[in-house]
């Protein structure tokens, strides 16, 4: 019995069906254990981790003059930004939005560096359904491709205070 | 109720070293249980009592806000204003995976601390301290909350500040965690030194000292992280860094998940036992099974912060793996030995038709024993699949701070062991409180009702959080907000059934309340004599002459279960990879 002193002989190595099963579980986690290092070489979905320490002001700085270098429009009052291909994009958060517009091409690749202003914000593009953390104090750098094109929103999936459910922000990816 | 000393009980002497009780040498004032005949501490059984009946009052403010919770994610619904959606959701959290479980945790530790070793309650003194710093720090929290000064979610992530009387509150309940569990230590080395017992510890007792050692590792953490909150709080000293936070509060937040993982498996066998006879097949690998949590628990809690920024994806892969899977190793031998020692039971009873005639004929009308296996099914099947997924390192991209997350842990830590713990109380209120259930056909169905609302809500979260609807979020519509974004009409169907499943599992939990504390307050006595059993039939036995040996270990319809399972698993582990490779590149 489970409450009850064992007898003395207890010690058994296992044996049957037991034994079959121990087996296949340990087996099974070699597996889940390799798929990791596996899809970090082979995979194109990773997260590094990159990360830099940054002063929120220095952060906001950095934004400005990305802003102020790239700007082609506007949407809704914010600034549209197209940076080159291969270059660094930056993207703020703040309670309660996502700052600025960007306008990325299809298939090129760009460092996009993600930093918070104030508290933690959750960088989730929908509808894709990709998530990152934002920090503030740490310069979070993706480097992404958008393998698909359209109109894609950004929205705050960390809670950041009473105006948490209104951070969308917007990301266009054009052919 | 007779209070008599241990000699009294007139026992018969065993040979000086087999295994099991002396029952001479309990230290304390001690009473023989009438159903089971077993020792039990009058001292621990006050504190049992008391720590179970504020658990189930801490159960009930956390099932209210439940139950508003769930009425607010229902769009149709939408219940709560902004401000008390957050404000209620903290105050959900907290409650339930915090006060709840860990009163009630330490209720078990004084139970098979004493009365499975025969021993008396370390010091009672201990026991006040712990009970009173647990409340005061409960009550603190709870107020500092209700009053609006602490919406800041469960997890507190800095800069996002509460007043510090919120984490001070904290802080008391932490200590007084760790004073219960360090009371349970005292109990182990006061029965060896007493020889209150001859042989090895039970296995129940055994898996729950592998929780207390856990626990300790956890509480420390705990302290850690939140002695500076608090300081900043007050405006001593500087913030704390926000993502060292982070990592910290997860070596608290994660591993005493592992506690209660632990503490689950160990009322899984005690159950076994309670309700069908069972025993465990092999000692060995159930004990080796516990050993593999404590050694392979996620030091580093890294499955939290897999996207995060500043921790590499080396660290990333290294904690997940070498931590998580020998822990992950250990729950599926749990997930094997448990439903086997049952089908050995049921089968030595008789019920041997077919691949799965023992499971058919298994007390089905004991809530202890519904109970139990629901938790099982759940925990395995739902739970630990879609934990382990979700914490694959890269996969976790298409899941974090989803609603997949709390999703999935609907499925272990509510489906699996508070459900667990409901099935333990239909045995603690009789057997310690001494008081008879009433309505018992409303128990008999109560799990039931809790298992499958858990599990309409579970899933219903983890298809919602697949679509991309984010957790602890007022507002999928966006209304108001600068750019449009939101949800396909089927997002919203699954979170439409987060309401209904949530409405389900509250009436279920509601039942388990309402039947628990009318027992215990005005539930009729049965002291002097055995429980009344709940059901009749000779599915359940509680003593069981000493079953023979190995000869009988065939246990087919568990090989089945297991391999089902792990078909399952391997199909929705490989679909979410799929799902990933769709997403754009990332590095
Ligand atoms: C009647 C039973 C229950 C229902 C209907 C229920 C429902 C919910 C809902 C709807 C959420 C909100 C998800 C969101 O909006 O982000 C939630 C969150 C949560 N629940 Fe439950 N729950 C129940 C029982 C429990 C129990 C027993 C526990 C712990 C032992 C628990 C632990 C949690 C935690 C930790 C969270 C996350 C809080 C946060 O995000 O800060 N729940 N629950
Ligand atoms: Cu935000
Ligand atoms: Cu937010």
């Amino acid at each position: 019995m489970s409450h009850q002193i064992p007898a003395d002989d207890w010690f058994k190595a296992p044996s049957g069906g037991e034994r079959l099963w121990i087996g296949l579980a340990l087996a099974w986690c070699l597996i889940l254990t390799l798929m990791m290092p596996y899809w970090h070489f082979k995979g194109k979905q990773n997260s590094t981790g990159e990360a830099y320490r940054v002063a929120p002001a220095d952060f906001a700085e950095r934004v400005n003059r990305f802003v102020a270098a790239n700007t082609v429009g506007e949407d809704k009052g914010v600034a549209v930004v197209a940076p080159p291909p291969g270059t660094d994009v930056y993207l703020q958060a703040q309670m309660w939005r996502w700052y600025p517009v960007l306008k990325l091409k299809r298939n090129q690749t760009y460092r996009v560096h993600i930093s918070s202003l104030d508290l933690n914000h959750g960088f989730s593009l929908q509808p894709l359904n990709m998530n990152f953390q934002v920090i503030p104090g740490y310069d979070h750098v993706l480097t992404l491709t958008p393998t698909s094109s359209g109109d894609f929103s950004i929205i705050c999936n960390e809670f950041c205070g009473i105006g948490h459910h209104l951070m969308a922000g917007k990301i266009i990816v054009e052919d | 109720m007779t209070t008599t000393t241990a000699n009294d009980m007139g026992a018969p002497a065993a040979a000086d070293e087999a295994p099991g009780f002396r029952q001479g040498n309990h230290q304390g004032a001690v009473r023989a249980c009438d159903t089971t005949g077993l020792p039990v501490c009058l001292t621990a059984q006050l504190f049992i009592k008391l720590n179970a009946v504020l658990a189930v009052v801490f159960l009930l403010v956390g099932g209210v806000a439940a139950l508003l919770v769930a009425l607010t994610r229902w769009p149709s619904v939408h219940l709560l204003s902004a401000e008390w959606y957050y404000r209620t959701l903290t105050l959900h959290g907290l409650n339930m995976l915090i006060f709840w479980i860990i009163f009630m945790e330490i209720g078990i530790l004084y139970f098979v601390g004493t009365t499975l070793l025969n021993s008396r309650l370390g010091s009672k003194a201990l026991a006040w301290v712990s009970l009173v710093l647990m409340l005061a720090g409960a009550l603190i929290v709870n107020a500092t909350v209700l009053i609006g000064k602490a919406d800041v979610l469960m997890t507190s992530y800095v800069p996002i500040q509460a007043h510090w009387a919120f984490y001070l509150g904290v802080i008391l309940f932490a200590v007084g965690a760790l004073v219960g569990v360090i009371n349970f230590f005292v109990t182990l080395y006061i029965a060896r030194r007493d020889r209150t017992y001859v042989g090895s510890v039970p296995l129940v007792v055994f898996g729950a000292t592998a929780a207390a050692i856990i626990a300790t590792v956890t509480l420390l953490h705990g302290a850690v992280v939140m002695i500076p909150t608090f300081t900043w709080a007050v405006g001593w000293t500087d913030q704390p860094d926000a993502a060292w936070y982070r990592l910290v509060w997860w070596g608290l937040g994660h591993q005493s998940q592992q506690i209660n993982v632990c503490a689950m498996v160990s009322v899984w066998y005690l159950m076994g036992t309670l309700t069908t006879g069972s025993k465990p097949l092999n000692q060995a690998v159930c004990r080796g099974a516990f050993v593999l949590y404590i050694l392979f628990i996620n030091l580093a809690s890294a499955h939290h912060l897999l996207v995060d920024p500043g921790v590499s994806a080396g660290w990333k892969i290294w904690n997940t793996s070498y931590a998580m899977y020998l822990a992950v190793a250990a729950s599926m031998i749990h997930g094997f030995t448990v439903p086997a020692s049952v089908e050995v039971a049921m089968r030595r009873k008789g019920f041997n038709k077919g691949l799965f005639g023992w499971l058919f004929a298994a007390p089905w009308g004991n809530p202890g024993f519904s109970a139990f296996f629901f938790s099982l099914v759940i925990f395995g099947f739902l739970g630990g699949i879609t934990g382990v997924t979700l914490g694959t390192q890269q996969i976790n991209i298409i899941a974090h701070n989803t609603l997949r997350i709390p999703g999935h842990f609907h499925t272990t830590v509510v489906g699996g062991t508070s459900l667990a713990f409901m099935g333990l109380a239909y045995y603690v209120v009789p057997l310690v409180f001494q008081k008879e259930y009433p309505a018992k056909a409303l128990a008999r169905i109560q799990p039931f009702i809790f298992a499958a609302g858990i599990t309409i809500m579970a899933v219903a979260m983890s298809l919602a959080g697949s679509a991309g609807v984010p957790r602890r979020h007022w507002d999928i519509e966006f209304t108001g907000a600068q750019f449009s974004a939101g949800f396909d009409a089927s997002a919203h169907l699954m979170m439409g059934f987060v309401g209904i499943g949530g409405t389900v599992a509250f009436t279920g939990l509601l039942i388990f309340l309402l039947l628990t504390v009318w027992a215990v307050f005005l539930g009729r006595s049965n002291a002097g004599k055995p429980m009344e059993q709940w059901a009749a039939n000779a599915a359940t036995v509680i003593q069981r002459e000493h079953l023979t040996d190995h000869d009988e270990h065939k246990t087919p319809g568990t090989m089945v279960l297991v391999l089902l399972l792990l078909a399952s698993f391997a199909v929705y582990y490989f679909a979410n990879w799929k799902a990933l490779a769709d997403a754009w590149h990332v590095r």
